[in-house]
């Protein structure tokens, strides 16, 4: 079942590859976003090649070498890995696509830092998603905060400062103080391997104290997964340009978070072990506190991205929701989750951004009637939201069913109401917004010509946007590539 | 040939500083290249020495000075050498360090101590074969001179400065006399019973007539390693550091910070693992072990801590080092072979940052004319090359994978776990902490701050600034040095499965 | 006087003199060092201090009824008159076997020269720098040696 192949290492190595040639045409701006472009697309075909292999139960394995005594570098991609791997490089295509619209329509500064740090934080994403034991998933998750820190703070004003100190010092910070001792305990336990096999390696080395608290350190620790009290991270890198909000923080940098909380719930406790141990339901209530809270912050947030922010802080709590049902269901829903929010997420972002772009409003209050200028947008955004929502016949219809019978089937009813309220609460900050712009009509002119000459976003935004709208109406009639991936990780 | 390798490490220099000073009348500016010579040629023989001791044959060198044979009792009569795995690496840091230093210093040796640049070559050279000499040597009492020879050229080294230098140098002579005298002391009472110098003998003796709970071997191994803890400046023992390696010229404080404090503690897991042995050291009727231990927390708390709280560059990376310490003494206290594998492993680690970390800073501060951190401002941009050398270390220091200091972090973090120190294990977490916020505050300035200007009034604590017209990227041959200093920091931390491995066996081998 | 100190004295202080001289030494030195605010004083204090270990060294080499550890060559006389010496003593003088307690240990003589030599480099250097900083500075006394560096900025 465990093959060696060489294309893992491929898929990793070619944006990074491309990180040289993109410093090499700073020049150029056109041949410069043909590298990424290239390079995003190889990297998806490559993943594609592997796709068949993995829907027929292989695992493919890549070895760098032993690095500490018994833990090499290595690359294991299995179904969950590639679930991930297919959201994050699709969305890179899309999301370069938007940026060429974006940066160039405001004429930003520094272009080529931001495509080359960009490049370079997708191979650690894949780094992340391939990562076949504990070791090698650190060392991706932390190049990973390193090479999204220019990123964030690419205006450099001191707002970017101050948001990125505010990034950096949480993720570092919880990554080093609680996942390292913890992985490091795990070593010393487990005798020394932290390779996440299908058994999960600390199955009966632990005990149920000591068990809780790893499990809490890795939970917290892996603060990109948004969960409270550690999240204020995302909410202040949306200092960042509207590109980078959109695939490093609805996508890649918070989706490594929960995927290596899944890691770490199946990979190395495994949830039958977990059940045993009886430690799920803390982690259960740290991420319902998180849902209903960022929920209701939502609620109260003017700034667009900040909404959308806090909107994604629930989002994850979900997956971590639903991870810790300990129930096969639940990780379905968490999995499939993963993608329905990614392409939701990203849907509502690249329409924040073209809002930008085209009128250079931020708040929502400004958005009332922009429809009428923006209509391909604002139905776009709408269509986002229904997503996440998780209303029929969108894709995070899907993931929030299984999430919810992942609920009853832990007999945790209190938390199938959570799903429900906080459900509910996402209609109340998300509809509002596009309902308003294309039913309501704008209000008097105060400043003359300031909302006239609002057109649509240039045409390498809108669409982006309309893909990613389209694919949470195709995930919903074609899930079944989703639920082929998780069950080869629930079986 | 080969089997004289070890006295050769030490003779190579040694003439080397006979012919530099000779030299030095004529023609001083051969002075470098004949330094750089001998301290390649003595890199050279010692990793050869590195490839011998490796091979199963040998795992040990022993050289006798002089041919002396043991008496027929099998004590040793006169001095000898022991080279094993780990005096080799050792020695080959030193050595190696020593080589690239000089390199550095091509530029900067006349500025900082005119007229006197045959004298500074010589005196580093005979401060290498000090530090060679004292990692070697079996002998005690041989330990005891060659410590002295290695401080007695340090002082006169960092008094080569400005005032403050001087001022710092008498003070660390003060305190330096104080930590050797006692480790003298230390080896007179352990003189007193067993009767012979020779580390192994003494081992020996004292096994032989069962003598570990005799007050005179307590008292002994307390004088010892206070006297050794003085000269590594383990907290509260440390006063003499920060300002002596600040001050100090900067080519001197490059090959300094490095390396003189990390030699004391090789002394230190010598005389532990070695001279005193497992069951003596860390057997349950002392109260030194967890008391030790706690030392070292303080030692790592107080010194990040007080880095934390530094405007100037150099004495903040001082303050680091005197944190580095604690891990060491705190590794090497733990009780178990992962803890002293982890500090031995930590000692090179340590090596290589802490020398590409004040080479960066070294360049730094040159070239922007100001000691304070400051100095960083938008440093990224007009001075990308330094930046790079300087954020390696950084990240080093931090404890970011593949960095050489994420593995020492690793060893010593499992070290402590598995004696149940987790004290320690905090200690450490809480270092990386402060260290990251340390150097990302710097990485954030010179990252986005304005650039700094010139500067025409030279602040009081550097010896070197000059004000420069502009700030550009200083020249190649202060660039290569930093180069090689942060690529042997990458190295070492991939290579460090195999050096621990060494490391491991050779410890294992010294513990039973 | 009281029979228990006499007795103390007696068991302790007296037998263990020397050990009591060099640690009497040693804290005047460490004394002088630490608190004394000139710098030469600082030196003395150094020096007494390393001469008080010198003294340790030397006295625990001593043996009772031990003289110089010189041995007393009388020439080729011996080689002659070997023969006519008794067959111990020439055997003796043939594997140069001594009587070890007619002499005193001189391994402590030996160590202590070269760290007598050690003390005397240390003494030098220090001396030297305090001729740099009373250049430098103008004054050896300590307190007012700071003040001096304190309107710089001390950090």
């Amino acid at each position: 079942m465990i093959e060696f192949s060489i294309i893992p290492l491929f898929t990793w190595l070619v944006s990074l590859l491309a990180v040289p040639a993109i410093l090499l045409f700073r020049k150029r701006p056109d041949a410069r976003e043909g590298i990424t472009f290239l390079a995003a697309f190889l990297k998806l075909g490559m993943i594609f090649m592997m796709l068949p292999l993995i829907r027929e139960g292989k695992i493919l394995h890549f070895k760098f070498g032993e690095i500490l005594p018994g833990i090499p570098i290595e690359f294991r991609v299995d179904g969950l890995g590639m679930l991930f791997a297919l959201v994050a490089s699709s969305l890179w295509i899309l999301t370069t696509l938007y940026a060429v619209g974006y940066m160039r329509g405001l004429k930003e500064h520094d272009q080529t830092r931001f495509f080359a740090c960009f490049a370079i934080s997708l191979s650690a994403t894949i780094g992340v998603a391939f990562a076949g034991n504990l070791l090698t998933l650190y060392i991706f998750y932390e190049i990973l905060s390193l090479s999204t820190y220019p990123l964030v703070t690419h205006h450099g004003d001191k707002a970017a400062r101050t948001g990125g100190r505010t990034y950096l010092s949480h993720l570092l910070g919880t990554s080093v103080a609680f996942v390292l001792p913890a992985m490091i305990y795990c070593y010393w336990k487990s005798g020394a391997d932290i390779n996440f096999t299908d058994g999960a390696f600390l199955d009966g080395k632990i005990g149920s104290s000591d068990g809780l608290i790893v499990l809490l350190a890795f939970t917290l620790g892996f603060a990109k997964s948004g969960l409270m009290p550690f999240h204020s991270w995302l909410p202040n890198a949306m200092v960042a340009p509207t590109p980078v909000s959109a695939l490093l923080h609805a996508v890649a940098v918070v989706k490594v978070g929960v995927f290596c909380v899944l890691r770490v719930f199946t990979g190395v406790f495994g949830t039958d072990f977990l059940q045993k141990l009886d430690v799920g339901t803390v982690i259960t209530y740290i991420a319902a506190f998180t849902i209903i809270v960022s929920s209701l912050i939502a609620l109260t947030q003017d700034n667009l991205k900040r909404r959308l922010a806090f909107s994604t802080i629930g989002q994850l709590a979900y997956i971590v929701l639903g991870v810790s049902f300990l129930s096969s269901n639940g990780v379905t829903g968490s999995m499939m989750h993963i993608a329905m929010h990614a392409f939701g997420k990203i849907t509502l972002f690249f329409c924040a951004g073209a809002i930008f772009v085209a009128s250079g409003k931020k708040y929502i209050s400004q958005m009332v009637g922009l429809g009428r200028q923006m209509p391909i947008t604002m139905i776009a955004f709408l269509i986002g939201s229904l997503s996440i929502i998780g209303l029929p016949p969108f894709g995070g219809a899907w993931s929030k069913w299984y999430l919810f019978l992942g609920a009853l089937d832990a007999d945790q009813t209190a938390m199938a109401i959570v799903l429900v309220i906080s459900s509910l609460l996402n209609i109340a900050y998300l509809l509002p917004i596009p309902v308003n712009a294309l039913f309501r009509s704008p209000p008097q002119k105060g400043k003359k010509g300031s909302d006239a000459g609002i057109k649509e976003a240039p045409l390498a935004c809108l669409i982006p946007l309309c893909i990613t709208a389209l694919a949470g109406l195709i995930f919903f009639l074609f899930p079944g590539l989703g639920f082929e991936l998780a069950e080869l990780i629930t079986k | 040939m080969t089997e004289h390798f070890p006295i050769l490490i030490l003779l190579v220099p040694l003439f080397g500083a006979l012919i530099v000073v000779l030299l030095g009348r004529e023609r001083p500016e051969q002075c470098w290249v004949t330094s750089l010579v001998s301290l390649g040629i003595s890199s050279i023989i010692s990793l050869f020495t590195i490839i011998i001791v490796l091979s199963d044959k040998v795992q040990t060198i022993r050289y006798r000075m002089g041919g002396w044979e043991p008496e027929a009792n099998g004590y040793e009569v006169g001095i000898e050498l022991r080279v094993d795995i780990l005096a080799a690496l050792v020695v080959f840091a030193v050595t190696f360090v020593g080589f690239v230093n000089t390199i550095y210093s091509k530029t900067r040796a006349e500025a900082e101590v005119q007229g006197k640049v045959s004298f500074f070559y010589a005196l580093i050279q005979l401060l290498i074969v000090g530090l060679c000499g004292i990692v070697m040597t079996n002998d005690a009492f041989n330990l005891y001179v060659l410590i002295e020879i290695t401080s007695l050229t340090s002082y006169a080294l960092i008094a080569m400065g400005n005032r403050r230098a001087a001022l710092s140098s008498f003070n660390y002579v003060i305190m330096g006399t104080i930590g050797a005298s006692f480790y003298l002391l230390g080896v007179g009472y352990l003189y007193i019973k067993t009767g012979t110098l020779n580390i192994d003998d003494i081992r020996m003796v004292l096994g032989n007539n069962d003598l570990w709970e005799h007050q005179s071997i307590i008292v002994a191994f307390i004088f010892i390693m206070l006297g050794v803890w003085t000269k590594m400046a383990f907290f509260p023992l440390h006063g003499w550091l920060p300002n002596a390696y600040a001050y100090a010229p900067s080519m001197t404080g490059t090959f300094m910070a490095p390396l003189m404090t990390k030699v004391m503690v090789y002394v230190m897991i010598r005389v532990m693992v070695w001279l005193f042995g497992w069951d003596f050291v860390y057997s349950d009727q002392h109260v030194w072990r967890e008391l030790v231990i706690w030392m070292a927390v303080i030692a790592i708390v107080a010194g990040s801590l007080l880095a934390l709280a530094r405007t100037d560059i150099k004495k903040m990376l001082t303050y680091l080092i005197i944190a580095e310490v604690g891990y060491m003494v705190g590794g090497a206290w733990l009780g178990n072979v992962t803890g002293q594998a982890g500090a031995f492993y930590h000692i090179l680690s340590d090596a290589a940052m802490t020398f590409c970390l004040f080479i960066a800073a070294s360049i730094i501060v040159l070239r922007v004319g100001d000691s304070r951190v400051s100095a960083f401002d938008g440093l990224f941009r007009k001075m990308p090359l330094t930046m790079i050398g300087f954020t390696v270390g950084a990240l080093s220091m931090i404890g970011l994978p593949p960095t050489c200091g994420f593995f020492s972090k690793w060893y010593l973090i499992s070290g402590g776990m598995k004696a149940g120190q987790w004290e320690y294990v905090c200690a450490l977490i809480f270092s990386s902490l402060v260290n990251a916020i340390i150097f990302f505050r710097i990485f954030e300035r010179a990252y986005f701050g304005k650039i700094a200007g010139v500067k025409e009034d030279l602040s009081p604590s550097d010896s070197d600034a000059n004000p420069d017209t502009g700030i550009k990227e200083v020249p190649w041959s202060m660039l290569v040095p930093l180069f090689i200093a942060s690529g042997s920091v990458l190295l070492l931390g991939i290579m460090n499965r195999t050096l621990f491995e060494w490391i491991q066996t050779a410890l294992e081998v010294m513990n039973t | 006087m009281d029979p228990i100190i006499a007795n103390f004295i007696e068991e302790n202080i007296v037998p263990k003199f020397n050990y009591w001289i060099y640690v009497i030494l040693m804290m005047i030195g460490l004394y002088a060092m630490i608190t004394k605010n000139n710098l030469i004083k600082k030196l003395i204090g150094m020096a007494i201090f390393q001469t008080a270990i010198i003294l340790f060294y030397v006295s625990i080499g001593v043996k009772e009824a031990g003289g110089i550890p010189i041995i007393s060559h009388h020439g080729s006389e011996h080689h002659q008159e070997a023969g006519a010496h008794s067959e111990a003593g020439s055997e003796n003088l043939k594997h140069n076997i001594i009587d070890k307690d007619k002499y005193a240990n001189p391994l402590p003589h030996v160590l202590m020269l070269t760290a007598i030599v050690v003390g005397v480099s240390t003494l030098g250097l220090a001396l030297a720098i305090s001729q740099r900083i009373h250049k430098s500075f103008g004054t050896l006394e300590e307190d007012e040696i700071l003040n001096k560096l304190r309107p710089g900025g001390h950090d």
